[in-house]
């Protein structure tokens, strides 16, 4: 059973995140960068079935700066046996990601590709879908459940108000929801390990995007919240506030 | 919430990617599987026993042991680190893998033979095996020499009597390693060191009660009567005083990270009050002049004792370590943890004695580590023999 793993290289979600100069692009400094959290439940998924099936290679790739060695690094200590960085500033256009993964993922041998069903940074939930696309490959996103019989796989999948369950033939692509899986800690021996572990490095050259970020603005600061009261004497002046300013009524 | 730490001079950066990275994970697993449940055990008096092989299976008992006996042969700054981050969630949760680790399979390691190593080191490492270290006794506890408990030869067997007192993971361990002397009374070149299960007949343990402090952790009283092992449970290059006090250096050495842990939290929880809590012409407290020396204070002696930790560490690793440094650290760094988690408590307020907020519970946890493996006051002393040649204790 062998799977490759896409990762992104991601502020954290607690991070408070301060727009650059440039007005176009986050300011990394003081940022702390993680490995995508859907990433995460997705390399669970990927260590499992090595596990479960008790041979083959879970290998984990990103397309990132120099940085996201980390979180490479991050996810050979989890357990993944190799990685491949494709160095490269992450365009904005998720076509064009999706073009070098195909690219480094073509010719590879893999029974399934997976990922996160989107990155938390710009949350496009493009990539997967082309990727398979480009592959020729099926394709499952927003999956909750992962079962394998030979070489048939059974997805569940989070839809509008419910669930749908679909089977794919591998070799496919799936991309995770939080709760198909909870994310082990890597161990001490593992983080020990990984650096052992083989990292590739390849240059790439990424196709031409016809996409541009113009402007990034953060959201309004909250203002400060009131009480109005208490008790059911607080319901009058509740329900005005939010028919005359909240204007939710 | 995840915890940040407190890196005030950049300390990272004199870190390895390994070291950060065993730092990180401790601490994200802290957060996610020690902080949910910490207050209801440390409430109900209970050591967090699910925790047990979750810690094994992550590598943290005995962690700067080597790999053949199923350690995970880390250097000795990202141990401290993991002492270091364990302590930030709570003390008693140090203590057990202090013990484990420094107390237990330490000396198997240093002291033991090699089918002793074999034998106990993998399942000590992994969590199936617990263990305590029986040292200190009711009436000696800085003056361990003085100790009561006997071991004395008989046939191919060593016969143990004796009572030891303030033993950490005591009613929980399944091997104990009790130091007896095995001449006379007064012969304290006679302490060896002996490896006694406890379900031998003749050992108990009892649970000390009506603690106020470290009540996530479980304090046991040992009372061998006439404890009866085979002569291969003897650490057979034990000998002397000199023997148990390598252990407590290999603990103390631990605690002095600890103390930072500790700090960090009551600090960290005292900066995220203070700018959040409104009093006064809608300002938060950390507007004031008061809360911000107090907060300063704190941020100091951690970066300070954080320096010496680190320094400590490389010299540990360079083999140039002495314990008298050792006595330095633990006595600074656990007396700073006590000073910033009172401060923290106080300028928590009102909120500062519930058990949601963390500093009353490490403050009062800390008064244990202040007291044990050498207390405050005896460490002050063993410097000042180490710098006048003069013994004052």
């Amino acid at each position: 059973m062998n799977s490759i793993v896409c990762v992104k290289r991601v502020p954290d979600s607690e991070a408070r995140v301060t727009i650059g100069s440039d007005g176009r692009s986050i300011d990394p400094s003081g940022v702390k960068f993680v490995m995508n959290p859907y990433d995460e439940y997705a390399l669970e998924q990927a260590l499992l079935l090595k596990e479960q099936a008790g041979e083959g290679r879970v290998t984990v790739m990103t397309l990132g700066p120099d940085a996201a060695r980390d979180t490479l690094r991050s996810a050979l200590a989890m357990g993944a046996d190799d990685a491949v960085l494709l160095r490269a500033e992450p365009p904005p256009d998720g076509l064009v990601v999706a073009r070098a993964l195909s690219d480094a993922i073509r010719g590879r041998e893999f029974d399934l590709v997976l990922f996160g069903k989107q990155a938390i940074d710009d949350d496009n939930m493009q990539v997967p879908a082309m990727v398979a696309e480009l592959l020729e490959l099926p394709c499952a996103t927003v999956i909750t459940a992962f079962q394998l019989h030979g070489r048939i796989a059974t997805v569940r999948r989070e839809v509008e108000g419910g669930h749908e369950v679909v089977e794919l033939e591998l070799p496919a692509v799936i991309a995770a929801q939080k709760g198909l899986t909870k994310p082990r800690h890597p161990t001490v021996k593992g983080i020990m390990m990984a650096k052992k572990k083989p990292l590739e490095e390849i240059d790439v050259e990424l196709a031409p995007s016809g996409f541009e970020w113009l402007d990034l603005s953060l959201p309004p600061e909250r203002p400060a919240a009131r009480i109005v009261g208490e008790g059911s004497e607080a319901v009058p002046e509740l329900v005005r506030l939010l028919r005359d300013e909240a204007k939710v009524l | 919430m995840s915890f940040e730490g407190v890196d005030f001079y950049l300390m990272d950066e004199m870190l390895s990617e390994e070291e950060r990275a065993v730092r990180d994970m401790v601490r994200d697993w802290v957060d996610s599987e020690v902080m949910p449940i910490i207050n209801e055990a440390y409430i109900g008096r209970t050591f967090p026993r699910s925790l047990i092989p979750q810690m094994g299976e992550l590598g943290f008992y005995g962690a700067n042991l080597p790999e053949e006996y199923g350690c995970a042969g880390l250097n000795n700054v990202a141990y401290g680190l993991i002492m270091q981050e364990l302590e930030r969630g709570d003390s008693g949760l140090r203590s057990f893998v202090s013990v484990q680790g420094a107390l237990v399979m330490y000396p198997i390691y240093e002291f033991g033979s090699e089918q002793q190593r074999k034998k106990w080191l993998p399942k000590l490492a992994n969590g199936e095996s617990i263990g305590c270290f029986g040292l200190t006794e009711p009436d000696f506890g800085s003056n361990p020499g003085g100790m009561l408990t006997r071991a004395v030869k008989d046939g191919d067997e060593w016969v143990l009597n004796g009572a030891k007192m303030w033993i950490t993971n005591g009613s929980a361990a399944d091997v104990a390693i009790i130091w007896a002397k095995t001449g006379e009374i007064d012969d304290v070149g006679s302490i060896r060191g002996f490896i006694v299960e406890t379900d031998r007949a003749g050992f108990s343990a009892r649970d000390q009660k009506g603690k106020l402090s470290l009540l996530a952790s479980d304090t046991s009283e040992l009372v061998l009567q006439d404890v009866r092992i085979p002569d291969a449970n003897l650490l057979p290059e034990s000998g002397g005083l000199k023997s148990p006090l390598k252990c407590l250096t290999q603990a103390r050495y631990g605690i002095a990270w600890g103390g930072v842990g500790a700090a960090m939290a009551c600090y960290c929880e005292a900066l995220d009050y203070a700018k959040n809590r409104v009093q006064f012409d809608n300002k938060p407290i950390g507007a004031t002049q008061l809360q911000q020396v107090r907060l300063a204070n704190m941020l100091t002696e951690i970066t300070k004792a954080q320096l010496l930790v680190l320094r400590l560490g490389r010299m540990k690793d360079a083999g140039t370590m002495t314990p008298f440094q050792v006595s330095l650290a633990k006595r600074n760094n656990v007396d700073m943890a006590c000073e910033c988690a009172r401060e923290a408590r106080r300028l928590l307020g009102a909120n500062g004695i519930l058990v949601e907020y963390q500093s009353m519970r490490h403050m009062a946890n800390l008064e244990s580590v202040y007291t044990y493996e050498g207390t405050h006051d005896i460490h002050g002393l063993i410097l000042g023999q180490t710098v006048t040649g003069h013994a004052a204790y």
